[in-house]
């Protein structure tokens, strides 16, 4: 800010006198700017985050004052049933999630790209699934599982000929259940920023390759594909971001049963910590789910870098 | 031959492409719209079948929404607004005045609070849910608990650092002329900020506002450990204490998750440039 202050004041004050408080009011005003930011962050995110990672190396409670217990808690974590179950089944779902999306959005994407009017009617309403409020949306899909004859998705299925499915009564597709609303509400997304990508591919190319009599699958497979790579890792590493978080989705839909079988790590975290209050433990499951992710993201970003040499 | 898209479908003409096409369009308008529909259907209709939705309404009524008020659904809704307002307010002053300050000045010590407001985006608040509710019980210094206040739930999403990115990306945008302007006119660092900055960044203020309102409005994990009592429940976290009614069935549930809706959709339809804008630019930045 001081370049563009003082030669504005050179033409008005005389020349040998720089304007002395600049030097520091500058920053100053910054740091006060940002203030209200900093102190939120601090607060709301940096304190919990360490408070959490103390919290984990103790044995939390309320009356009798905490007790240290050094890494207990963790190996608490390591060797649960449980919480092994809870991983996989975040893994599961985090990546069978982000797959599906990508897929079903990329070839959304290429079927609906195109300036014409309904296309964007199209596009409109297909990605209202992603602004919606999970928590609703959630219930709504709920009621759409019921396991029964008459439940709506069984009878849809029906009028393939396919037999009513028990969708969330039963442990083996309850997590598959789940997955599959949550690529409903993924893939418009994902959908979205294809279109966008999309966008930016050299239409001069198509129509080369097309003079050349390359099929429609070889314009897509060497010029549409290579041209959409970096979409494709930011729609990976956004995911890998929010794919082991989920909670909602799973709280509301089956609470993590029937029998644990679609129980992930934040509906485990949660029940440790407000039901059994189990705070250690429970932090400690925390600083887990912080460790996987950022490893998530960091072996992400290596195979990207790789991929770019 | 030209081409407006990959697959060029749009110079496919014909009776069975044209069918091709509507077929395709029509499934997905109906997969991705269908359950909504269905609940708005099913949501006006008398005759309530517990398990499934009706695609017309078979007999129009406003009872669910009646019996709604009994249930307190309107209080949950009144919950919610309050949240939604008050952290939609702050939520945006902090990231303007953010904003302005990583755009506009040069000062040491920048490229650590850009780092760290990479780190709370990359930080899902899920991970912190625990430790955050230890924190709002007894809050450091203050010595406040803001549990079971309204504070607890606005408070946390003040500071927001996507919007604040976005903001900071739309301001580098700003020329500098009309400020030096003010400047050498004598105007203040507040004057310029509130009479030339603001009302020039008001494009992204759209932007921040619609992404701000639907990520408040979405809150699930925060009023659950906020509001330990039902008085204070905000309408996302009520919906599973309305799912078994005697009277009504489902069809309390059915105008609550409805209400719970419509806001975010109604928002998202009304700025709908500006959500895409956001949408873009904020998946590109990561």
């Amino acid at each position: 800010m001081t370049s563009t202050l003082t030669p504005a004041r050179g033409r008005t004050a005389p020349p040998g006198h720089p304007p002395k408080p600049a030097r520091w009011r500058g920053p100053l005003v910054a740091w006060l700017f940002l203030a209200p930011a900093l102190l939120l962050f601090l607060y709301f995110k940096f304190i919990p985050m360490f408070v959490g990672l103390w919290k984990s190396l103790f044995k939390v409670q309320t009356f009798l004052g905490d007790e240290w217990v050094g890494l207990q808690n963790y190996q608490t974590i390591i060797n649960d049933d449980e919480f092994a179950a809870a991983i996989w089944h975040s893994v599961v779902l985090a990546l069978g999630t982000t797959i599906g999306s990508i897929v079903l959005g990329l070839g959304l994407a290429l079927l609906i790209e195109g300036p014409a009017r309904y296309l964007w009617f199209i596009r409109t309403a297909a990605f209202l699934p992603v602004v919606t409020t999970m928590a609703a949306v959630a219930e709504v899909w709920r009621i759409m599982f019921h396991p029964a004859d008459n439940g709506m998705l069984n009878i849809i299925i029906g009028w393939a000929g396919i037999d009513p499915q028990p969708w969330l009564a039963s442990e083996d597709s309850s997590l598959w259940s789940i997955m599959m609303m949550s690529i409903w509400r993924g893939t418009p997304y994902d959908m979205m920023i294809f279109l966008a990508g999309l966008v930016g591919v050299d239409r001069t190319l198509y129509e080369a390759a097309a003079v050349d009599g390359a099929s429609t699958w070889r314009r897509l497979r060497h010029i549409t594909l290579p041209a959409l790579r970096p979409v494709f890792w930011i729609l990976f590493t956004l995911a890998a971001i929010r794919g082991l978080r989920v909670f909602v989705e799973v709280y509301v839909l089956t609470n993590g049963g029937p029998n644990g079988s679609s129980e992930v790590l934040m509906t485990l975290i949660y029940k440790l910590g407000f039901q059994k209050n189990e705070l250690g433990v429970a932090s400690a499951g925390g600083i887990v789910l912080f460790l996987a992710t950022l490893a998530l993201t960091v072996i992400v970003q290596m195979l990207r870098r790789r991929q770019a040499t | 031959m030209r081409f407006d898209s990959a697959l060029g479908l749009e110079s496919r003409r014909g009776p069975w492409a044209t069918t091709g096409k509507i077929i395709i369009y029509g499934l997905m308008v109906v997969v991705f719209t269908g359950p909504l529909v269905g609940l708005l259907m099913s949501t006006f209709s008398k005759t309530l079948d517990p398990t499934s939705f009706t695609l017309w309404p078979d007999d129009f009524t406003l009872d669910n929404f009646i019996q709604a008020k009994n249930k307190n659904v309107y209080l949950y809704l009144l919950n919610s607004f309050i949240v939604v307002g008050f952290g939609l307010l702050l939520q945006m002053l902090v990231s303007v005045f953010a904003a302005y300050s990583l755009a506009r000045k040069k000062f040491r010590g920048m490229t650590f609070v850009m780092l760290l407001m990479l780190t709370t985006m990359m930080l899902p608040e899920e991970i912190i849910a625990i430790p955050l509710s230890l924190v709002l019980a007894d809050l450091p210094v203050f010595h406040l608990n803001l549990i079971g206040t309204y504070a607890g739930m606005i408070l946390p999403v003040g500071a927001w650092g996507f919007s604040i990115l976005v903001m900071t990306e739309f301001m580098k945008e700003v020329p500098v002329e009309l400020e030096e302007a003010a400047r050498i006119d004598g105007a203040g660092e507040l004057r310029i900020f509130a009479t030339i900055i603001v009302p020039l960044c008001r494009p992204a203020l759209g932007v921040i506002g619609v992404f701000g309102f639907t990520m408040i409005w979405d809150q699930y994990l925060l009023p659950l450990i906020v509001a330990p009592t039902s008085d204070m429940w905000t309408l996302p976290i009520a919906l599973r204490s309305l799912r078994s009614d005697e009277e009504v069935g489902i069809g309390v549930l059915l105008a609550a998750s409805l209400l719970a809706l419509l806001p975010s959709i109604i928002a998202f339809l009304a700025f709908q440039r500006q959500f895409m804008r956001g949408l873009t630019s904020g998946a590109i930045k990561g």
